[in-house]
C-alpha cells in the first residue's frame, strides 16, 4: 500500500469493471500514441479519426463492412482462448487458418461433392484441416517438451507458403492465365450473404455458436474442468491424473478447428478461390491473439473484441481509401494496441482508492501531511 | 528442543543492556485485518530476542515493516535512540538490520562469492569478489559459519545455504539480524550449530531477533520472548522467568493440551509393502535406493530425513506420480508398480502433497472446485460430460463445516485462504473417502500450533479406524508424536527403522548420515 497524494494504492483483485478501464485506457492510449503516426504522415489526427468514424461507421453501407473481418478474427479468437486458458501457447492460428482455406478448397474443386452438401463438406474438411495444423506442436510439445510458441509459429510458414505453392503450382487455375489463383468455386461452394452486404452469414452465425459453446465447454462439462484445473495449475492436472496429452490434444483440435473454419468462410464466403496466402488472410490468425488476449480467456467477451478489431480493420480500409495510408497501418494500429494492453497488464494488479490524508486509520501518524516526495534518507 | 544447549549454559542479558532497536505502537491494516495492532517491543545490544506466535499472529508483518517491505499506517521505529523511517531494504541495511529470509534469496548457478557480491556496495569494479572472498573467509572463521566462498549454491546443503544467507547480512554490517523460522529447515544437530553461532553473534553485542513458533527453541536460545497474538503483543517476558506451558498458553491464548489421544494397542494386516524400490529423480539420478518397507493398517509409519535425501521421489513412487525404476510396489495385495495417480487414488490412497499449494490446489479456482478435484469426474460430482456444480458445492459445504475450513464461502478462490486452510481443505478432500493409504508429506510445515494439533488428531484417527498412514515430515517433534515406528531416509536409502520413541539425539545422527 502506498499513499499518492490524496490517494491510496492497494493491491489485490483485478475487479471486472477495473479491467475494462484499465483496458479501455490502454486502447485509448494506442489511439493517441497513433495519432502520432498520423501527424508523421502529415495528416491532422483529428481529421485523420474523423475520417475514419464517418467512412467506418456512419457512411452509408459501411457499417456491415466491420462484420467481414470480425468474422475469421471471432472464429480464430474464440479458439486461442480455449488454448490460452489451457495454458498452451498457440500462435499458430494463421497456419491453421491456411490449413482451413486448403481443405476447403479441395472439397470445393477436387471432389464430386456437389449441391446442398458442399458447404457443410467444406466447412467439416476445413475443421479437420485446422484442427491437424494445430495437433503436431501439441503432440511435440507433451512429448519432447518442445516449445509450443516456435512451433505453432513455424508451422504457420509451412502453411504460407505450402499455400503459395499451391497456387503458382499444381492448383493453378486453367482459366486464370497468368494468375495464381484457383479456378473459381462452383456456385454450390459459395456462401449466402445478408441481402446489401457482404457478410457471409453461416459462418458468422457458427462464430457466435462457437464461442457460447466455448463458454458452457469451459464452465459446466467436465472437459472444461480439466482444461482449467490443466492450464490454472499444471502440477495440480498432474497430482490427480488428469492426462495432460489428452486435455492438450482435445484444446488444440478444437482451437485448430476454429481456424480453420475461419479459414473456410475466408474463401467460401470472401474469394470464392484461393490465392496467394497474403491475400487470403490479412493476419487474422496473429490479430486473433490480441483478440484473445484482450478477452481475457472469456470466450464470450470474443464476440466484442473481435468486432473492435473488425472496426480496425475496416479503417484500414478506409485509410487506405480516403487518407491514402498503406493497408499495412492496420499492422500498427494492432502492435500498438497490444503493445499498451500488455503494458497495462501490470496496473490490474493495483486499485486506486480515495484516501484522504485525514482519514482515520489509513494516514501514517508520522507523516500527517501528504508531502510531495521528499529527498532520500541520509 | 536440545537437552544438550539448554538455557542454563546462556549467560543471560543484563537487563541494564542497552536497546538497540525499539518499535512503539505500529499499526498495520490490510484489507480486512489488522495485522499489527499497537505493537510495542525493544530488543536489546547482546540479546537473542525470540519473537513467538501462530501463524497470522503478525510476526512476519512485524518484521517486513522493519527491513523496509511494509510501511507502517502508524507507530515508530526507533534504533539507537533515534526515530527512523525504512523506507526499504536498502534503508533496513543502511540501519544496521539484516534478515535471513525463510526461503533463501539466491542465485543457484553462482557462487556464494558471487551472492554475496551482489548488491554490495563498495566493491570493486573489476574482480568484485576478490575482496570478498577474504572477508567471507574471516567473518565464517569469527561465527563458526564454514563455507566454501568459491562452491557454487546449488552443490550446498539447505544449512549451508542459511549461513550464506546470514553471511551476506553480516558483510552489509547488520548489527541486528531477524532470523525468519530458521530452523524449519535443519537437522537437529544443524540447528544446535546455528544456536552456536547466534551465541557468537550475541557474545559480539549484536542482537538477533529470532522468529518462530516452536518453544522449546525459545527455551534453547533466547533471552527473552515477545509473544503475539493476532496482531497484537500478549507480553515480553525474559525466557529464564517462564515457561513452556506459559509460553504455550499467552501464545494460542486458552490451554492446550499437548497430550494427543492415547494409542490404541495392535496394528492390522500389511497394507502397502514396497521391495527393493528405485526411483529415479528429475535428472534421472537414482534418487530411491533400494528400499523395501511394509506400512500396516492402524499404523503409522514415519520418515525421519534432512529434505533431499529421496523423499520426494518416494512419495511420487508411492502415489503413481513417479514411474518405479526397479522393484515392487503392492497395495492391498495388487502390484501397483506401474499405476496411475488416479487408479492409486480410486484404489484408496491419499495423498498430502509437500507443496499445498504449488500441487494440492489450484489456487484460481473456488473452494468448491478444489473440494472437488480428487473425484469431479465421478458421479455426484459430473454426470456423463456435464458438472453438476450444485452437488459439489452442497459437498464442499459438508466439508468446509466438518473440517472447520474458514472461508467467506465456498465460492471464494482457494488462493485467498490462509496456509492451514488450504492445507485443512486438501486433508478434508483426500481424506473424504475413506482412504486405506494415507501419504501425507511434511502435512504441517509451517502450520500453527492449533492447526498443526488438529491435523495430528485426524491423522491418529484415521489411522485408528484401520488406514495405513505413511507420514514424511522434517519436523523430529511430529515423528515422535505420531509414528509406531520411524525410518530413517539418508542418500535414497532407508538405513534404520526404529520403534516409536527412540530418543532425538539418535534418530539425528541418523538423519546426518551415521549409520547405526
Amino acid at each position: 500500500m502506498k499513499q499518492v497524494g490524496p490517494f491510496r494504492l492497494d493491491t489485490g483483485e483485478p475487479s471486472g469493471a477495473w479491467t475494462l478501464v484499465v483496458s479501455a485506457a490502454a486502447i485509448l492510449a494506442a489511439f493517441v500514441a497513433a495519432g502520432g503516426i498520423f501527424w508523421a504522415y502529415g495528416l491532422n489526427p483529428i481529421h485523420a479519426y474523423a475520417v475514419i468514424v464517418h467512412d467506418t461507421l456512419l457512411a452509408p453501407g459501411a457499417f456491415p463492412e466491420i462484420f467481414r473481418p470480425t468474422i475469421p478474427l471471432l472464429l480464430a479468437g474464440v479458439g486461442l482462448v480455449l488454448a490460452f486458458r489451457a495454458q498452451f501457447y498457440n500462435i499458430g492460428a494463421e497456419g491453421q487458418l491456411l490449413a482451413g482455406t486448403v481443405a476447403a478448397t479441395g472439397v470445393a474443386l477436387f471432389t464430386p461433392i456437389r449441391g446442398p452438401a458442399t458447404l457443410p463438406a467444406m466447412f467439416a474438411a476445413g475443421f479437420v484441416a485446422g484442427a491437424l495444423w494445430g495437433l503436431l506442436p501439441s503432440v511435440l510439445k507433451l512429448r519432447l517438451n518442445v516449445n509450443e510458441v516456435i512451433t505453432t509459429l513455424m508451422m504457420n510458414y509451412i502453411a504460407l507458403y505450402f499455400v503459395s505453392w499451391l497456387v503458382t503450382g499444381p492448383w493453378k487455375g486453367p482459366s486464370v492465365r497468368g494468375f495464381a489463383y484457383t479456378d473459381q468455386f462452383p456456385a454450390s461452394a459459395w456462401l449466402p450473404l445478408i441481402p446489401g452486404t457482404r457478410i457471409h452469414w453461416p459462418t458468422l452465425v457458427l462464430g457466435v455458436v462457437l464461442a457460447a459453446a466455448f463458454a458452457v465447454l469451459l464452465a459446466r462439462t467436465r472437459l472444461g474442468f480439466a482444461i482449467r484445473v490443466q492450464g490454472e495449475n499444471p502440477e495440480a492436472a498432474r497430482y490427480v491424473g488428469i492426462d495432460a496429452l489428452r486435455t492438450t490434444l482435445l484444446v488444440m483440435l478444437l482451437s485448430g478447428g476454429a481456424a480453420g473454419l475461419a479459414g473456410v468462410g475466408e474463401v467460401a464466403g470472401v474469394h470464392h478461390k484461393l490465392l496467394d496466402p497474403n491475400q487470403v488472410s490479412l493476419g487474422y490468425g496473429y490479430t486473433a491473439i490480441i483478440v484473445a488476449w484482450l478477452a481475457r480467456g472469456k470466450p464470450l467477451a470474443t464476440l466484442i473484441t473481435a468486432t473492435l478489431f473488425g472496426l480496425i480493420y475496416s479503417s484500414g480500409d478506409v485509410m487506405q481509401v480516403s487518407l491514402q495510408m498503406p493497408f499495412r497501418v492496420t499492422s500498427v494500429f494492432n502492435g500498438l494496441i497490444l503493445f499498451f494492453l500488455i503494458g497495462s497488464e501490470r496496473l490490474l494488479a493495483y486499485r486506486i482508492r480515495w484516501a484522504p490524508a485525514g482519514a482515520p486509520a489509513s494516514a501514517p501518524a508520522s507523516a500527517v501531511a501528504p508531502s510531495p516526495p521528499s529527498g532520500e534518507d541520509p | 528442543m536440545h537437552p544438550a544447549s539448554a538455557p542454563s549454559a546462556l549467560p543471560s542479558v543484563p537487563p541494564s543492556a542497552p536497546v538497540r532497536l525499539a518499535v512503539n505502537e505500529i499499526t498495520k491494516t490490510f484489507p480486512g485485518v489488522t495485522a499489527n495492532d499497537r505493537v510495542t517491543m525493544d530488543v536489546r545490544g547482546g540479546e537473542v530476542h525470540a519473537l513467538l506466535g501462530e501463524n497470522g499472529a503478525g510476526k512476519t508483518t512485524l518484521m517486513n515493516i522493519l527491513y523496509g517491505l511494509y510501511q507502517p499506517d502508524a507507530g515508530e521505529i526507533v534504533i539507537d535512540g533515534r526515530a527512523v523511517r525504512i523506507r526499504s531494504p536498502r534503508d533496513a541495511i543502511a540501519h544496521g538490520i539484516g534478515m535471513v529470509p525463510q526461503h533463501f534469496l539466491l542465485v543457484r548457478r553462482h557462487t556464494v562469492a558471487e551472492n554475496i557480491t551482489l548488491g554490495l556496495a563498495g566493491t570493486r569494479f573489476f574482480l568484485p569478489t576478490r575482496d570478498v572472498e577474504r572477508q567471507i573467509n574471516a567473518f565464517a572463521e569469527r561465527y563458526g559459519l564454514r563455507v566454501d566462498p568459491r562452491a557454487a549454491i546449488w552443490q550446498l546443503s539447505v544449512s549451508e545455504q542459511q549461513r550464506v544467507e546470514i553471511l551476506k547480512a553480516l558483510l552489509r554490517g547488520a548489527g541486528i539480524l531477524i532470523l525468519d523460522e530458521p530452523t524449519s529447515v535443519l537437522t537437529p544437530q544443524e540447528a544446535t550449530q546455528l544456536f552456536a553461532v547466534l551465541r557468537r553473534m550475541k557474545e559480539e553485542g549484536k542482537s538477533v531477533i529470532f522468529i518462530t513458533h516452536k518453544l522449546d527453541e525459545v527455551m534453547a536460545v533466547a533471552d527473552r520472548v515477545t509473544v503475539m497474538r493476532k496482531g497484537r503483543v500478549v507480553d515480553t517476558v525474559p525466557v529464564a522467568m517462564t515457561s513452556k506451558s506459559q509460553l504455550a498458553r499467552m501464545m494460542v491464548g486458552h490451554d492446550v493440551d499437548f497430550r494427543l489421544p492415547a494409542r490404541r494397542p495392535g496394528t492390522g494386516a500389511p497394507a502397502l509393502i514396497a521391495e527393493d524400490l528405485w526411483v529415479q529423480s528429475d535428472r534421472g539420478l537414482p534418487a530411491v535406493r533400494g528400499i523395501s518397507v511394509v506400512v500396516h493398517r492402524q499404523e503409522i509409519f514415519g520418515i525421519a530425513g534432512v529434505a533431499g535425501n529421496g523423499q520426494r521421489e518416494l512419495v511420487e513412487a508411492l502415489t503413481g506420480l513417479r514411474p518405479v525404476d526397479r522393484g515392487r510396489l503392492t497395495l492391498g495385495g495388487r502390484d501397483v508398480s506401474r499405476w496411475s495417480p488416479r487408479a492409486m487414488s480410486k484404489l484408496g490412497v491419499a495423498h498430502i502433497p509437500e507443496e499445498r499449494v504449488r500441487m494440492g490446489i489450484v489456487p484460481p479456482m473456488t473452494v468448491t472446485e478444489n473440494a472437488i478435484l480428487r473425484r469431479y469426474e465421478e458421479p455426484p460430482f459430473s454426470r456423463g460430460p456435464l458438472m453438476d456444480y450444485a452437488s459439489a458445492t452442497r459437498f464442499a459445504q459438508q466439508l468446509i463445516v466438518e473440517y472447520s475450513i474458514q472461508t467467506p464461502s465456498p465460492r471464494t478462490p482457494a488462493r485467498l485462504l490462509s496456509g492451514g486452510n488450504i492445507q485443512k481443505l486438501i486433508l478434508a478432500r483426500e481424506l473424504a473417502h475413506r482412504p486405506d493409504l494415507i501419504i501425507a508429506a511434511h502435512p504441517t510445515y509451517g502450520l500453527d500450533v492449533s492447526t498443526t494439533d488438529r491435523i495430528h488428531r485426524l491423522l491418529l484417527e484415521r489411522r485408528d479406524e484401520g488406514a495405513a498412514v505413511l507420514l514424511v515430515s522434517e519436523d523430529l517433534d511430529e515423528i515422535r508424536i505420531l509414528a509406531d515406528r520411524i525410518g530413517v531416509m539418508y542418500g535414497g536409502e532407508l538405513i534404520a527403522v526404529m520403534p516409536a520413541g527412540t530418543d532425538r539425539g539418535t534418530i539425528g545422527l541418523l538423519m546426518a548420515g551415521q549409520r547405526p
